[in-house]
């Protein structure tokens, strides 16, 4: 405890914070571009680069809060963090603004407020006090259930927004779990659930049943003699199955209009440039044509000439694709790969499994909207609204994101004081 | 550090794996796959071309034949229009509501945010009365275009027309053209679209997402500035070829008169003509139709390319051919007993008992008796086998520039036809044919063909005593008023001069001796040398044929006259060879009234009863008033002093 005594920025690890300040600052200037507009002053207040540079300000003050504060402080809260977020969760379900047919945003002031992107942090420390503190196995049922009971409620509540791309999030913390001992089954199991889905609206039923079947036959022959293999082989190909079957109801009865056609467009069973296709075929245009080294700085056509939407939030990589390039692409990136596995550097030099969940946390959020947000802008997964960490412009995404971060260097900071 | 510590490396190798996917996806987009770069151009790239100005074409005195005239398209963007009054609008463009719909949805399905045609060429009047209200229509504009107008609407056929290029034209110019450009189609538009067309321009502009203006694109640096086409100087005398074509009206035939001292074509008429304006605006699809489906062929450009049997005037040809081979010279003498026979039991007529003639004589008189024997001895008596001789004066005749294309400045010119020895040779399944096998062509009948282009052209050649220059249309292009060189080169006809005196002297008797066949031609102060033709037609009445020069000294003006149907050659073509010839070199006609308009009056289609001095407007056949809607050039009466 001692050491921040001497000095706050002690021991904190320079590297994630170098990485930080480097994703902050390629965001403003891609903002700044996605924007730009020769006529106006460079810095322009009430513009969205304008903006974004107060947020940036903010963040790093608050960044600063949190090493100066005390690492203990966040895990005894914790609760109270988590129970203030499922509260805002609620409120926002009654007040909240509707905003691209989320109800997702509080107003306060001229300042919009998304607990989602708070609720996350939240989470993530009462998962790291819970696990850390129980110390127990996640076999266990008894540690399993409120594990998953934290997951669940803010999860429920974000779905009712509906807001699929944060609940997506929270589901990515399985990967916390399946590092602090949850059975791989449930990893594989929810991979073949993705691909089942998948298969089930390209594909007739019939083909995929007797397909599993086939496997199913196949690798019981091959694991003859062990018998408790056998029984797992026949319990997952009777839930595939079910899966199967439910797939349509899931498809029809529960996603939305606007959703089923996002997904129909990446397994391309529609294809419809000028509508619901528009802005994925209009980002894969501004990021295809960037080519190589990109068309340079406030050089891009398609992001300045707005034919990509949402291009400073969600779309931000349009820009970075479009006057960058696949170089630009490849640092961005890079960048990103270098955090999230320093992410979890750190995490496993934590001494309690305290730190080790939270870091775990923080990697998986990261992690889960990195890829989402870019995978969607490329094409390869439907369309989910999830910003960029650190690029995208936002007040309420940039702070939680600063804060989740810092959280975990205050942690690591603390990390040989940490009981 | 728990037991579960390796399952870092798992998580680890997600993230990796997850990262490597997005960086391969962004690799193909980004830089294997072209597509999206086009995309990105098509999304915020507008070309404007800017249509350069279509080069003039001017005659001989720098009158004009054929300018642009500016029309108005009207354009539309439809995601731009707003609330309207579409009854005014339509009643301001005249069009109905019903068309204005259709138009409406066409450009609509197009596209919301590009430009398309709404209604082609406004008039003038029509977009006065409309450019005042324009500003309230949204979405609306106007753009200028230029198309081509004939105020004279003269030489249609040779000035040819220009038409939007079709998917063969633009494959064969390398993609130079682009959908709904227009290129020259035929005649001289044609042959000389590479000067008249000029440079496009291109201004390369950037729009936003709702196709605003967004500037330009790299500050211009890949726009381009429209260069107007060359202006070309015809060679044709715009009043002499009015004048021709109001000649020639209601009758089937040319008229091609050539400044022998250049191969300048002065005036080139081929009839039953149209007015060039037809092929020019929105009736133009209809108006083609109507042509081409006329009886008469008004698209059939007949100075080069119907091919005629020349007739009489082809003893011309002969009668210096054989001076050339020592057969005859000006003191033969052939006796006429009214005919010639030839062979076992050949017999070619002649029209009268001519007796004892020389070469003078028998191009006044025009004897066929004179010359069968003169084949006779050039094909059979040489000391050569038959078919070599017919060899040796086939390519003498050729140098005539007879049985090959002039090369005038004109696409489609036709050939011609001398046949070959072989072709002889097969006929007859021998080569041990002679001159009683193909007699006819002494007098200029059978096998034979020449077009009214090359009679003309004969005629330079005699003209010029012994060489000619291409003819051709164009005689300065550009600024710098160029010539091709190809029209500067003497082209020898293979005769020496002094074997002309004779034939010269008996074609200026043809028209200025009493008993000369052309002497209704002559005119007192200009002394003309001619020859007339009879072309036997198996389909019909005989092709009245005329060539001459003059004057005889210093000659300024040969021309060829060919009018199907019309009988003797004597009878029409050679007055209208003589009232052109006063017309270009005096400028005025000397002739009484009657002479001009019982040629401007005659209607020689076939089906109509011989008219010599009243027009009829009784028995006009329904082919003969659909020429006369052809000829929706208003008469033009010629100055008579």
């Amino acid at each position: 405890m001692n050491n921040q005594n001497r000095s706050f920025f002690f021991n904190v690890d320079y590297i994630t914070i170098f990485l930080y300040l480097c994703l902050v600052a390629i965001g403003w200037f891609n903002i700044h571009a996605a924007v730009y507009n020769e006529d106006e002053a460079l810095i322009n207040i009430s513009s969205n680069s304008g903006k974004q540079l107060i947020y940036i300000i903010v963040a790093i003050i608050v960044a600063i809060i949190v090493l100066l504060l005390d690492a203990k402080f966040f895990l005894t809260l914790a609760p109270i963090f988590y129970g203030i977020t499922i509260l805002l969760l609620i409120i926002v379900l009654v007040v909240g603004r509707n905003v691209g047919g989320n109800q997702a945003w509080i107003p306060i002031g001229n300042f919009r407020l998304q607990p989602s992107e708070f609720a996350k942090w939240a989470t993530s420390l009462l998962l790291a006090r819970h696990l850390g503190v129980m110390n127990t196995k996640l076999s266990d049922t008894k540690t399993l259930l409120p594990t998953l009971g934290i997951l669940g409620l803010p999860v429920l509540l974000i779905v009712l927004q509906p807001d699929a791309g944060s609940a997506l999030v929270f589901i990515s913390l399985i990967l916390v779990l399946y590092r602090e001992g949850l059975s791989p089954y449930f990893l594989i199991g929810g991979a073949l659930m993705v691909l089942l889905f998948v298969l089930t609206l390209l594909y007739p039923k019939l083909y995929i049943i007797i397909g599993l079947v086939l496997i199913v036959a196949f690798l019981i022959y091959q694991f003859r003699k062990h018998r408790n293999l056998i029984t797992v082989f026949v319990s997952g190909l009777i839930l595939s199955v079910l899966f199967i079957f439910s797939v349509d109801f899931v498809y029809t009865s529960i996603l939305k209009p606007h959703q089923k056609v996002r997904i129909d467009l990446i397994l391309g069973k529609v294809n419809d440039l000028r509508g619901v296709g528009y802005n994925v075929n209009q980002s894969k245009i501004a990021i295809g044509s960037g080519g190589l080294i990109g068309k340079g700085y406030l050089q891009g056509t398609q992001t300045k000439f707005n034919f990509v939407p949402e291009q400073s939030t969600d779309f931000i990589f349009c820009t970075v694709g479009e006057e960058w390039g696949f170089i630009g692409s490849f640092v961005v990136i890079g960048l990103y790969v270098f955090l999230l596995l320093r992410i979890i550097h750190l995490a496993e030099r934590q001494r309690s499994s305290l730190g080790r969940v939270y870091g775990y946390a923080v990697a998986c959020i990261i992690f889960c909207h990195f890829f989402v947000n870019i995978a969607m802008t490329i094409g390869i997964m439907p369309v989910i609204g999830i910003p960029l960490p650190f690029l995208s412009y936002g007040g309420s995404s940039l702070l939680s994101f600063t804060i989740l971060l810092f959280t975990l260097l205050k942690f690591d900071s603390n990390r040989m004081g940490i009981s | 550090m728990n037991s579960f510590f390796k399952r870092r490396y798992i998580i680890q190798g997600i993230f990796i794996f997850v990262a490597l996917v997005l960086l391969g996806r962004l690799y193909y987009i980004q830089v294997v796959d072209d597509r999206y770069k086009l995309s990105a151009d098509n999304n915020v790239l507008r070309k404007l071309i800017i249509y350069p100005a279509r080069g003039v074409i001017l005659d001989r005195h720098g009158k004009v034949l054929v300018q642009n005239e500016p029309v108005y398209d009207l354009m539309v963007i439809p995601g731009q229009v707003e609330e309207m009054d579409t009854l005014e609008f339509c009643n301001l463009i005249k069009i109905s509501k019903q068309d204005f719909d259709k138009a409406f949805k066409k450009a609509k399905n197009y596209s919301p945010y590009k430009a398309s045609i709404f209604q082609k060429q406004l008039s003038a009047l029509t977009y006065a009365a409309f450019q005042e209200k324009l500003f309230e229509y949204h979405g609306f504009y106007v753009q200028n275009r230029s198309v081509r107008f004939y105020p004279d609407s003269t030489a249609a056929q040779f000035l040819g027309y220009i038409g939007e290029v079709n998917e063969k034209e633009i494959e064969k110019y390398d993609d130079f053209y682009g959908q709904g450009d227009y290129i020259g189609k035929t005649g001289i538009e044609k042959s000389y679209e590479d000067l008249l067309r000029g440079q496009r321009g291109v201004k390369n502009i950037m729009v936003d997402v709702h196709n605003r203006e967004q500037g330009s694109f790299f500050e211009g640096k890949y726009d381009s500035t429209a260069v107007a086409g060359d202006n070309l100087i015809s060679s044709l005398d715009k009043e002499l070829q009015l004048f021709g074509e109001s000649l020639m009206i209601n009758k089937i035939g040319s008229v091609v008169a050539i400044e022998p001292s250049t191969g300048e074509i002065l005036a080139s008429i081929s009839s039953p003509s149209y007015d060039p304006n037809m092929m020019v605006g929105r009736q133009r699809g209809n108006n083609y139709m109507k042509l081409l489906n006329n009886p008469f062929k008004p698209m059939f450009i007949r100075p080069i390319q119907a091919e005629y049997p020349p007739g009489s005037i082809f003893k011309v040809i002969n009668a210096l051919v054989a001076q050339e081979l020592g057969i005859i010279n000006p003191k033969t003498y052939f006796n006429c007993p009214g005919g010639y026979r030839y062979g076992r039991n050949g017999w070619m007529g002649c029209t009268h008992v001519h007796g004892t003639i020389n070469l003078e004589q028998s191009i006044e008189e025009s004897c066929n008796t004179y010359y069968g024997n003169t084949y006779n001895r050039m094909i059979d008596h040489t000391g050569l086998r038959p078919i070599n001789a017919y060899t040796r004066w086939r390519n003498m005749v050729k140098k005539f520039g007879i049985g090959d294309v002039l090369d005038i400045d004109l696409p489609a010119e036709r050939p011609g036809l001398i046949p070959t020895a072989d072709y002889y040779t097969k006929r007859f399944r021998n080569d041990k044919w002679t001159s009683s096998y193909n007699m006819s062509l002494s007098i200029g009948q059978g096998e034979l063909g020449i077009t009214p282009l090359q009679m003309a052209n004969v005629m330079a050649i005699l003209a010029n005593r012994g060489f000619y220059y291409k003819p051709h249309l164009i005689k300065a292009m550009g600024d710098k008023k160029i010539i091709k060189e190809e029209y500067t080169k003497k082209n020898d006809a293979g005769i020496q001069g002094k074997y002309f005196d004779a034939v010269i002297e008996g074609m200026s008797r043809v028209v200025n001796a009493p008993n000369g066949t052309a002497y209704n031609a002559k005119i007192n102060d200009i002394e003309i040398c001619g020859k007339t033709g009879t072309v036997q037609n198996p389909h019909g009445e005989n092709h009245s044929v005329f060539v001459a020069f003059a004057p005889r000294i210093n000659p300024k003006i040969a021309i060829a006259v060919v009018v199907e149907n019309a009988g003797y050659g004597a009878t029409w073509s050679a007055p209208i060879a003589s009232l052109m010839i006063e017309k270009y070199l005096k400028d005025t006609i000397s002739r009484p009234k009657y002479y001009t308009d019982r040629l401007l009056n005659a209607n020689l289609l076939p089906g109509q009863k011989k008219l010599y001095f009243k027009p009829s407007n009784k028995k006009d056949s329904t082919a003969a008033s659909e020429v006369k809607r052809v000829n929706a050039v208003p008469l033009i009466k010629p100055k008579i002093n």
